[in-house]
Formats: structure tokens, C-alpha cells, sequence
């Protein structure tokens, strides 16, 4: 056995690891308790088994690429950093990326994961037409919106608990540069940064940072960040077609004292950060893909930056008409305490496309917490503001919420456990996560 | 046939076979996977061709099969502007010891095989006067230990035709490099105890390898950290070496 923890390092848990090397030995491989794990990018259990782990990041091929359409069919451990390394400068990327690149294509359907597109293009599932899927029943079956329909929504969102992903055929966003054409605006609080999401929703990308130690007055302050991929012609002279990857300078080398982070640094840091921002705010400018997508990306192992214990990622999403209210209110809980760190995003989401996406039409808040003192029952509270408000949390951040948080928050659930019953009757895919808030015990 | 310059990857189903047809692939060459089984190789092929809109072809070649050896360069559709061996066998020291069989097999792995069929490229090369050829050697060749001699044994006899190999071809506009990985998170590897700072992940060595082609390098250790290591293993005095559990 091997301890096992996801990317927020809580929980930490025995698990069998093992590194199949066919689709044959995947299928070997799936006994009672098994669930595939990608890059281990999902924050909390969700890629452990419950006995078994089965490690995907083996199978890196890419099958078949068409650049006339940009239709792609890869193995499910392919990267999205080598993705968009490889075709990037053939001038395809994905359509969907989430805030880190170091995800597989198969935790990135696993998760549905959204980007800052979500509002206007969907999820990556959207851009998925079919998917090599090897059943917890033993059989491998290919499913899209035509063919095991069912199946198909089930595995989008369905945190690998349909059974192990092996393939799938997705298509690539055609792209003149690796540039983005960037735009920050700077919103004294929270109504004035909800205004300015809601008023770029035409923007092709849009985020807000909230600095979210501010408090009164300045509660929900934010800097939003507005992107369009760049044009050849927006491109400085000299500047190459497609920017070269950075990979991480930076490290974390330890990990720090879980002290590092308290509410005089954290307050610090943002305030610093809000002010650089916003004089940066205004006119447009070309910035990198890199650092527009993946800020985090560029500082390796960051997770670490919140010591031995691990933290916690509270991501909610409240449904469009509640939203202000309840994020005024979970905001003003969290710049009381002081402790939620850096990483504090707002973002307006759209329609979910799996049976347990999890976006929904509202606001998603993402916070990062160390995980410390009484910061289970904090986190509890605000669960209750959000399932009061209609709102659910992402399951691939996850690693503490109740059960009754979640069945309150995804209400597609029971038909999810059907169809996860019929492909896989003898419940032998189980995760760490499945068995906290979906088996029957 | 394409105006690209090729090459050939002997063990192109290895972690570092793979890593490094796609350092090359990604560079624009044209890519030929070899190794036991030819059909194996095609999906590494087709990575190869769909990412990199180059060709990729795969072949057949069995390094213990030493008689094929001349048919199997005569027969290749081209004639390649780089090969590269990444073929080795680790094998079980334990059982080397006592089993002849076994003892075998890795010496003409690691050692035989590898360095007849690159001295037969470099005598196609030395006649077209020109081409690369890297063999993927090992640190374990730079001194015998009692854990892995026999592996290591056959690595330095590798490392030293290498060597001299280079300083024939050299005269004739054919470049040698020796590639000494260290400890590299393979297949070949998994399960055993790595030391991390030391380890390095595939794709380094690949790119690695390619970088060497291009700067006509000779020798190469992926890690400086190695070069180093095996600096001061190998000074050790033999009195002092022969006590180290390792």
C-alpha cells in the first residue's frame, strides 16, 4: 500500500497504486475498489480508490489528429500541457483549459472541468464526441451523444466512477497565436466586480481575483480579468507565433511552516497584488497564454506553500438570482477570519453538461484554506448558505462535504447511480470520494 | 522518401526509445522504431505522425539475433542520418550469478548486441561520410558493483567500444556520443528505490540525447549531478570501494 492524497494533500490514505501498461492490464488491474487517477490534480479523494489506484499517466499517445478539423483522439493520460505544447505552435489548443495545466484529458472530463470561458463555451465535455470507456462490468465500450447516450453523461462529470477512461475523441480550437489580448478592470467591491462580469459576457474569457481579507467598504474588491485570443497582426515585432512554455521556475522546495500564511501576509500580499493590478487596468495588452491561464502553473509544487497539513479548496457555485446576497454573506464570514489565502476566484458559470457537472447558470467562489483550527465547521457553515441559496460544491475539490451538502446540490444524482448501477453492477469502482458521499454503506 | 533528415531508435518501445523518437520527431526528423515486435510499435508510430506531421515507420529487430544483423541494415528503406541504441537488460544479479543462461542474456544485451550493430552502421556511415550514432550506456559501467556487475560489466564494455568507435569515425565526418542516464523513472525501473534528487523523468533524457546529436557532444551524463557521483566512485580506492554495500 501506498499513501495516496490528492493535489490539497487532505486527506492523505493507503491505497494500492499500480501503473497498468495496456488496456488489457487496466482491465486486470480493476478489481472491488478501484478508480482510475489522472495527473492528481483533483484537490481532495476523488482519484484514490477505495482499495486500488489505478495510475493512467502511462498512456500518453496521441492516435490520431485531423488539422482540416482540429478532431483529435488521444489516450486518456495525455497531458494538457503537452497538448498544448505539441499543437499549440501547429495552431490548434484546447477549447476548455482549467487553472492549471498539469490535468489528463481524463480527469478533465472525469471533472468537467470549466475554464474561464464557461459562461460563453461550456465545459471540456463539450468539445469531448466520444469517449473509450472500460466498465466496472469489464466491458469496453465507446459512448457519445449518440451512442450510449446515457453512459456519455454519466462520464462527463461522473468522477471516474463510470469506470476507467481510456480514450477520447475531442476537437481542438483552431488559433492564430498562443497570445492573449488581455484586459483588467479594477472593482472597488463586490457589486461593481458582478457588474463587470455580467457586463463582458461577450468576452471570450473572463475572471475575477477577489481579495478576499478586504472588508467593509472594500468587501469583494477584485481585479477582472478579461482575455480573446490574440491576432497575428496584435503580436509585438519579434515576438514568436506561439510563446514558449515556462515551465516552472520557481519551487516550493519544503514545505513551509503551516504559519507562513496568516493574516497579516495574506493581507500584504493582496494588497500589493490589487494595487499592481490595478494599475495595470485600462487599455488592452498581448500577455502569454501561460501566465493568462495558468498563473500558479509557474511556481512548482505550490500546493506545499501551506505546509505539512495540506489545505482545503471551498469551491461553490450560487445559482444566478441568490448570488450577490449569499457571496456578500460567505465573503463577509471569510474577511472576518483572515485566513483564506491568496487564490480566491469569481467567476460566472453556464450550463453544466454531465449528469454531476458542476456548473450551473450563477457565480462560482473558489477559496483556499489551510487546513487548520476550526476550519471544518467554518466550512460546514458555509455549506448551509449555499445549499439554502440552491448551490452545489465541486466535487473535484472536494474532501469534506456532508453527504446531505451534496445530494442537496445535485439533484440528477439518483439518475447518475442508475446508470452507474447498470454499467457496473457489482460496485467495483470506488473512490475515496464515492464512498464518502455515493455508496451505500 | 522526404527531404528531412531520419532516424532510428534500436528499442523504440523503451521509456527512453519513446522519449526520444519524439525529441526527434519534434525536431522535424523522420522517425523508424525498431525492436522485437514491429506491431507493437505502431501506435508509438502513429503518436509520432500525428503529432508531429513527420513520417514514422516501425521494424523489426531482435537484438539477441545478432545473425539478422546484416540483413536487417540492408534491408531498411533508408539509410538513417542518426541511430540510436537504447537497448539494455537489467536482469536480476542474483540469478546471474549462478545462471549462466542468464548471465548471458544481459552481456549480449547490453554489450554485444548493441555495439555489432552499431559498428555496422558506422561502417554504412563511415562510406556515406556522414551520420550520428549515440548508444545509451549506462553510470553502471564506469565502475562493477557488487549489486549489478554483470549488468555493469557489460555497460563498460559497451562504453569502451563506444569510445573507440568514436575516435576511428570521428576521422571520417561520423560522430559517437555515449549517453550515461543514471537513474531515470521507467518501466525498467519501477519498484525500485530511486534516489529523487538523481532521478530524472524520461523526456530529460530524451531531449538530452537530441541536444547531444546536435552539438556533436561525446559523452554525456544526463544529470551533471552523475558526472560528479561517478567522479568520486570511481576514485575510491578499491580497498575502500570493495567494503561498500551498494
Amino acid at each position: 500500500m501506498t499513501l495516496v492524497s490528492g493535489w490539497g494533500r487532505f486527506p492523505v490514505v493507503d491505497s494500492e497504486v499500480l501503473r497498468p501498461r495496456s488496456f488489457e492490464a487496466v482491465g486486470e488491474a480493476v478489481v472491488t475498489g478501484s478508480v482510475a487517477r489522472g495527473n492528481g490534480r483533483a484537490y481532495g479523494d476523488a482519484a484514490i480508490g477505495s482499495a486500488r489506484t489505478i495510475a493512467m499517466t502511462g498512456f500518453d499517445r496521441v492516435r490520431s489528429f485531423d488539422p482540416a478539423t482540429g478532431c483529435i483522439r488521444l489516450e486518456a493520460g495525455v497531458l494538457l500541457s503537452d497538448l498544448i505544447a505539441t499543437f499549440g505552435p501547429r495552431g490548434f489548443l484546447p477549447f476548455v483549459v482549467p487553472g492549471t495545466r498539469f490535468v489528463s484529458v481524463g480527469g478533465a472530463i472525469a471533472a468537467d472541468v470549466h475554464g474561464k470561458n464557461h459562461h460563453g463555451e461550456g465545459g471540456f465535455g463539450r468539445y469531448v464526441d466520444s469517449i473509450l470507456l472500460r466498465t466496472g462490468q469489464g466491458k469496453t465500450i465507446e459512448i457519445s451523444r449518440e451512442q450510449n447516450s446515457d453512459a456519455f453523461f454519466a462520464t462527463v462529470g461522473g468522477m471516474g466512477l463510470t469506470g476507467v477512461i481510456l480514450e477520447a475523441t475531442m476537437r481542438l480550437r483552431s488559433v492564430e497565436t498562443g497570445w492573449i489580448r488581455e484586459r483588467v478592470i479594477s472593482a472597488s467591491d463586490l457589486d461593481a466586480a458582478m457588474r463587470a462580469l455580467e457586463a463582458s459576457c461577450s468576452a471570450t474569457y473572463s475572471v475575477a481575483w477577489i481579495d478576499c481579507v478586504a472588508r467593509g467598504r472594500d468587501l469583494g474588491r477584485s481585479l477582472i480579468y478579461l482575455g480573446e485570443h490574440a491576432r497575428i497582426d496584435e503580436l509585438a515585432d519579434g515576438d514568436d507565433r506561439f510563446p514558449a512554455g515556462n515551465n516552472p521556475g520557481l519551487a516550493v522546495p519544503i514545505d513551509l511552516p503551516s504559519m507562513t500564511l496568516n493574516r497579516y501576509s495574506i493581507r500584504a500580499f493582496n494588497e500589493l497584488y490589487y494595487r499592481m493590478g490595478a494599475r495595470r487596468a485600462g487599455g488592452d495588452h498581448v500577455v502569454s497564454l501561460y501566465p493568462y491561464f495558468f498563473p500558479l502553473d509557474s511556481i512548482k509544487d505550490w500546493n506545499r506553500i501551506y505546509g505539512r497539513r495540506g489545505f482545503l479548496q471551498h469551491q461553490c457555485v450560487i445559482p444566478e438570482a441568490g448570488a450577490r446576497d449569499v457571496l456578500g454573506d460567505i465573503l463577509d464570514r471569510v474577511s472576518k477570519r483572515g485566513d483564506a489565502s491568496f487564490l480566491a476566484v469569481l467567476k460566472k458559470l453556464g450550463h453544466g453538461d454531465g449528469l454531476l457537472s458542476f456548473p450551473l447558470p450563477g457565480y462560482t467562489l473558489a477559496l483556499d484554506f489551510p487546513v487548520k483550527g476550526d476550519i471544518l465547521n467554518f466550512l460546514d457553515e458555509i455549506d448551509r448558505l449555499v445549499v439554502a441559496a440552491g448551490g452545489r460544491l465541486y466535487l473535484a475539490k472536494d474532501a469534506r462535504q456532508s453527504r446531505a451538502t451534496f445530494e442537496a446540490g445535485y439533484p440528477a444524482l439518483s439518475r447518475f447511480n442508475a446508470i452507474r448501477k447498470s454499467l457496473d453492477p457489482a460496485g467495483n469502482i470506488r473512490s475515496k470520494l464515492s464512498q464518502r458521499l455515493f455508496d451505500e454503506v | 522518401m522526404t527531404s528531412r533528415k531520419s532516424v532510428l531508435v534500436l528499442g523504440g518501445s523503451s521509456d527512453i526509445g519513446r522519449a526520444a523518437a519524439r525529441a526527434f520527431a519534434k525536431a522535424g526528423y523522420d522517425v523508424a522504431l525498431a525492436g522485437r515486435d514491429a506491431a507493437a510499435l505502431e501506435p508509438d508510430a502513429a503518436d509520432l505522425r500525428a503529432r508531429y506531421a513527420i513520417e514514422a515507420s516501425t521494424q523489426r529487430f531482435d537484438v539477441l539475433d545478432t545473425a539478422s544483423f546484416d540483413g536487417f541494415v540492408a534491408g531498411l528503406p533508408v539509410l538513417p542520418d542518426v541511430v540510436i541504441s537504447i537497448i539494455g537488460l537489467l536482469g536480476v544479479q542474483q540469478n546471474a550469478e549462478s545462471d549462466l543462461a542468464q548471465a548471458t542474456t544481459i552481456i549480449r544485451s547490453n554489450y554485444e548486441g548493441p555495439s555489432l550493430i552499431l559498428g555496422l552502421f558506422a561502417e554504412k556511415f563511415l562510406g556515406r561520410g556522414n551520420g550520428t550514432i549515440v548508444g545509451v550506456s549506462s553510470v553502471a559501467g564506469d565502475r562493477g558493483r557488487a549489486s549489478n556487475y554483470v549488468y555493469g560489466s557489460a555497460k563498460a564494455g559497451f562504453t569502451a567500444f563506444l569510445s573507440g568507435l568514436r575516435a576511428r569515425a570521428s576521422r571520417g565526418g561520423v560522430h559517437v556520443v555515449t549517453v550515461k542516464p543514471g537513474f531515470v523513472r521507467t518501466k525498467m525501473t519501477e519498484g525500485m528505490k530511486l534516489i529523487g534528487p538523481l532521478t530524472v523523468d524520461a523526456p530529460v533524457v530524451g531531449d538530452a540525447i537530441l541536444a547531444a546529436v546536435e552539438k556533436k557532444t561525446d559523452v554525456v551524463y544526463v544529470s551533471g549531478k552523475w558526472r560528479l557521483v561517478m567522479l568520486i566512485i570511481k576514485a575510491l580506492p578499491e580497498a575502500v570501494f570493495k567494503r561498500l554495500k551498494f
